[in-house]
C-alpha cells in the first residue's frame, strides 16, 4: 500500500491525457511547422490544444505560448518582459525559484515584497515598492509549499495604480488544478501553468498572455511559438496538457470539494494525534490539496525516510542539486525560524487521492513522529 | 540486520554496500552533504552524489542524502581554520569521523531504526577475547585507515561495520569491476575534501584568517629569512621556506604565531623522545604503564615502538621527528588500536 501525497511535486497523468497523447507517441507524428498533410495534422492538434488552454486560463484563443514546463514559462515571463522593457522587477518573497532566480539573473533591480507569517503578501509593503519605473511584477497565485493563495486582484489594483507600465505576471502552476484561472487570474497579463501539476505530462507547460504584453523570446531559433519561443513543438505534450486542462476544468469543483474535505480530515486527525504540530497558514485561503505542517523537534530529513519506509510519499522544503534538504526560503520569508523550517512536512493531495491513502498517512505520520521523538 | 551505509560515491563505500547486500543484510545507503562551498570531490559534489545514487540503484537499495553541512561547518571546517590560526595542524578527516560519520550519522541511523552504520574505511572491528570490541588495522597495510578511526569507543564499535577492511584495495576494485559499478576505477580521494585543488589550503585559509608574514630564525634566534604566512607553516616542514642561506638541511622545529616567528634547525633539533598528548580517548581501557606498544603519528606513517605514561605522554623507544601540534597520535597493541589524541 502506497500513499502518494506529493502531488505538488508531480501527479499522475490523467487517463484522458494519456489517451489523447498516445497517437502522437505512436502512429502520428510530424512537425507542425511543415506544409504537407502529416504536418498539417500535427498543426491542427496544436491549434486545438491552444484553444483549449486559452479557454481554461481565460485569455484570447491566440494568447498561449507553449513551453517545456512551468519553469520555462516563468523564465519567459520574467526575462522576456525585462528584455523587451528593462527596469525594476518586483516579486513576492515566496515566489518559486523559477521566478526569483530568473529575476536575479536578469541583472535588473529586484525588489522583494515581504509576506506575513501566513505567507500572504504584505500589500502595504508592496505599495512602497511600486513606482512608474517598474516594468514587471510577479506574484504567484498559489504557493508551491504551503498552498497559500495570494489576493491577486488586490495586488493588481495596486500595480495598475502605482506602476501603470508594469506587466503583471502570475505563476499559476500550483493553482491551475484547483482554481478557475479565468476568474482569479483575470487581472494578470501573463500566467504560467505546468502540465504535470494538473494531470498532464511532465515537460509541457504554457505561458498565457492577455492583450499583447511587451515580451521577447529567450529561446532563439525558428520562432515556432509566435516568435516568442523556438523549438519544434512537443505535440504529444501539448495535446496531453490540453486534455488534462479540459478534465481539470470540468471536474474542478467536485475535485476541490472532495480533496479539500480529505485534507481537512487529515489535518483534524493530526490535531489530535500530533497535538503540537503547527499547521502552516491554517485559516487563510489555500489550495484544497496542500497540507503543510511544522513538527517541533523532528528533522524533516529523517521523517521523510521513515514515511517512505511506511509507504507514504511526502516532501519537506527545498532540495539542492544533490538532493540534500535545505531550509525552505518560503518559510524563512514567513519568519519561521530555520530549525522549525527544517522540521517541515508537506503533504499534497491530488484529485486521485483516495481515502485509503489518507488513512495510511493518518497512521504513519504520528508513528514516525513519535519514533523520531523517542516516544 | 538493518545497516545504513555511508556512501560517499567512492569505490570503497560502494563495495562496502555491495558486500553487505551480498551478505543478505537489509541495506540502505546514505550520502552526507557536508560542504556547500566549491571543492573537487568527497564532500557532496553533485557528481559524487550521482555516483553514490547510481551504485545504490545498481545494488537495488534506497539511497538518501542527508544534509549535515551545518554540523560539518561547526565541527570540522571552523576548527580547521581556528587551529591553523593558532599554529596547529589539524586533521579534519578525523574530526569528520568523530563528529559526523560516527556521531551525527550514527544518531540518525538509531532514529531510523538501523542496527548498524557501515563505512568504506579500511579497518576491521572484531570481537576481543573479553567480549569487548577491537578496532584493528585493515588487511591492506598500504590502505589501512585505523588511524583516522582511533576515537571510536566501545558503544560505537558495537554498531559499526567496516566490510572492506577485510580486503586488499586491489580486491575492492576487482569486486567493483566485476559488479560493473561505475566507481570501480575512480581515483582514491586525496587531501582535504572541502579544499579545492586549484586554490589549495593557502587560498582557503587566506579567505578566512588574516595571514601574518613572519620571520624565520635559527636556533640562536638569528633571522635568516621570511615567510609570507606563518599560519601555513607546519612543524617538520623543510620545503617552501623561501630563500635561506646555504648550509645543512633545515626543518621547521617551532611555529610561534603570536610572535610571528618560525624557528628552523637541523634534523637533530627536530627529534624528540616524548610526545605529549591532549585529551586521549581509548577504544577500551587505557594502556598499562610501561606496556610495549607502537605509536603512529600520521595517517600513512610507519608505527614505531613506544610506551604510554599515564600523565599523558608517549615515550618513544627511539627519537622521531617532532609531531606537529594538532596531529593525532595513535597507540596500537599489535594491530589493534588502543586510542590516542592530538599532539600538544
Amino acid at each position: 500500500m502506497l500513499a502518494y501525497l506529493d502531488h505538488a511535486a508531480s501527479g499522475p497523468l490523467h487517463p484522458a491525457a494519456a489517451e489523447a497523447m498516445l497517437p502522437w507517441l505512436t502512429e502520428r507524428f510530424g512537425n507542425p511547422s511543415g506544409v504537407h498533410q502529416v504536418a498539417r495534422a500535427a498543426r491542427a492538434a496544436v491549434d486545438e490544444a491552444r484553444d483549449a488552454i486559452a479557454e481554461l486560463v481565460g485569455v484570447d484563443p491566440g494568447g498561449i505560448t507553449f513551453t517545456s514546463g512551468g519553469t520555462e514559462a516563468d523564465n519567459l515571463a520574467i526575462l522576456g518582459s525585462l528584455a523587451a522593457r528593462p527596469g525594476p522587477v518586483v516579486v513576492s518573497a515566496v515566489e518559486h525559484p523559477a521566478v526569483i532566480e530568473a529575476a536575479l539573473a536578469s541583472g535588473q533591480e529586484v525588489r522583494v515584497a515581504p509576506v506575513d507569517s501566513d505567507g500572504l503578501i504584505d500589500l502595504d509593503a508592496l505599495r512602497l515598492l511600486l513606482d512608474p519605473s517598474v516594468t514587471v511584477v510577479s506574484v504567484q497565485l498559489a504557493n508551491h509549499e504551503t498552498g497559500v493563495i495570494q489576493p491577486l486582484g488586490l495586488v493588481a489594483r495596486r500595480v495598475r495604480r502605482l506602476a501603470p507600465r508594469a506587466t503583471l505576471h502570475t505563476d499559476a502552476v500550483q493553482a491551475a488544478a484547483w482554481l478557475d484561472l479565468a476568474e482569479v487570474a483575470a487581472d494578470a497579463d501573463l500566467i504560467s501553468i505546468s502540465g504535470h501539476k494538473l494531470g498532464g505530462p511532465q515537460g509541457s507547460g504554457a505561458l498565457a498572455w492577455r492583450g499583447r504584453p511587451a515580451l521577447r523570446a529567450i529561446l532563439h531559433g525558428g520562432g515556432q511559438e509566435r516568435e516568442l519561443r523556438s523549438g519544434t513543438h512537443n505535440v504529444a505534450g501539448i495535446v496531453g496538457l490540453a486534455a488534462a486542462a479540459l478534465v481539470a476544468k470540468s471536474e474542478r469543483a467536485a475535485a476541490s470539494a472532495r480533496v479539500g474535505a480529505r485534507r481537512d480530515q487529515l489535518a483534524s486527525h493530526f490535531r489530535t494525534s500530533v497535538p503540537d504540530a503547527v499547521e502552516t497558514a491554517r485559516g487563510v485561503p489555500r489550495t484544497p490539496g496542500h497540507l503543510h505542517l511544522r513538527l517541533p523537534g523532528v528533522e524533516s530529513e529523517a521523517l521523510l525516510v521513515l514515511l517512505d519506509e511506511a509507504g507514504v510519499c511526502a516532501s519537506a522544503g527545498a532540495a539542492c542539486a544533490s538532493g540534500a534538504m535545505e531550509p525552505s526560503p518560503v518559510l524563512l520569508a514567513m519568519g519561521v525560524p530555520k530549525d522549525e523550517a527544517l522540521s517541515s512536512l508537506r503533504l499534497t493531495l491530488g484529485p486521485s487521492t483516495t481515502a485509503a491513502e489518507i488513512d495510511l498517512a493518518a497512521v504513519a505520520v504520528p508513528a514516525a513522529v513519535a519514533r523520531l521523538r523517542g516516544v | 540486520m538493518r545497516v545504513l551505509v555511508a556512501m560517499s560515491g567512492g569505490v570503497d563505500s560502494s563495495v562496502a554496500a555491495a558486500l553487505l547486500v551480498e551478505a543478505g543484510e537489509e541495506v540502505v545507503g546514505a550520502t552526507m552533504k557536508l560542504w556547500g562551498g566549491p571543492s573537487d570531490t568527497g564532500c557532496c559534489s553533485v557528481a559524487d552524489v550521482d555516483d553514490a545514487r547510481r551504485v545504490a540503484q545498481q545494488l537495488g537499495i534506497a539511497n538518501h542524502v542527508f544534509n549535515f553541512s551545518e554540523e560539518f561547518g561547526r565541527h570540522v571546517v571552523e576548527p580547521y581554520v581556528s587551529d591553523h590560526a593558532k599554529g596547529r595542524t589539524p586533521n579534519p578527516c578525523i574530526e569528520c569521523n568523530r563528529h559526523l560519520k560516527f556521531d551525527r550519522l550514527l544518531a540518525r541511523a538509531d532514529l531510523l531504526g538501523f542496527d548498524a552504520v557501515a563505512t568504506g574505511h579500511h579497518a576491521r572491528v572484531t570481537g576481543g577475547p573479553d567480549g569487548s570490541w577491537l578496532l584493528r588495522r585493515g588487511v591492506d597495510p598500504a590502505k589501512d585507515q585505523s588511524y583516522v578511526l582511533h576515537m571510536l569507543t566501545q558503544p560505537q564499535l558495537a554498531r559499526v561495520r567496516l566490510p572492506v577492511g577485510e580486503l586488499m584495495k586491489t580486491e575492492v576494485r576487482q569486486m567493483a569491476s566485476d559488479l560493473g559499478l561505475r566507481t570501480a576505477a575512480k581515483p582514491d580521494s586525496q587531501d582535504v575534501c572541502f579544499i579545492s585543488r586549484v586554490g589549495g589550503r593557502e587560498e582557503f585559509l587566506g579567505k578566512r584568517i588574516a595571514m601574518r608574514p613572519g620571520r624565520i630564525v635559527d636556533g640562536a634566534g638569528e633571522e635568516i629569512g621570511q615567510v609570507s604566512a606563518v599560519q601555513l607553516v607546519t612543524v617538520g616542514q623543510r620545503r617552501r621556506l623561501g630563500k635561506l642561506p646555504a648550509g645543512d638541511r633545515r626543518f621547521v622545529v617551532k611555529v610561534d604565531i603570536a610572535g610571528a616567528t618560525v624557528t628552523v634547525g637541523p634534523l637533530a633539533d627536530l627529534l624528540v623522545s616524548e610526545i605529549a598528548v591532549a585529551d586521549p580517548v581509548w577504544v577500551d581501557s587505557p594502556p598499562g604503564a610501561g606496556e610495549a606498544l607502537e605509536v603512529q603519528v600520521s595517517a600513512h606513517g610507519s608505527p614505531v615502538r613506544a610506551t604510554w605514561s599515564p600523565e599523558g605522554t608517549v615515550v618513544l623507544a627511539a627519537p622521531i621527528r617532532r609531531v606537529a601540534p594538532g596531529q593525532s597520535v595513535v597507540l596500537y597493541r599489535g594491530d589493534a588500536v588502543i586510542g590516542g589524541g592530538a599532539a600538544v
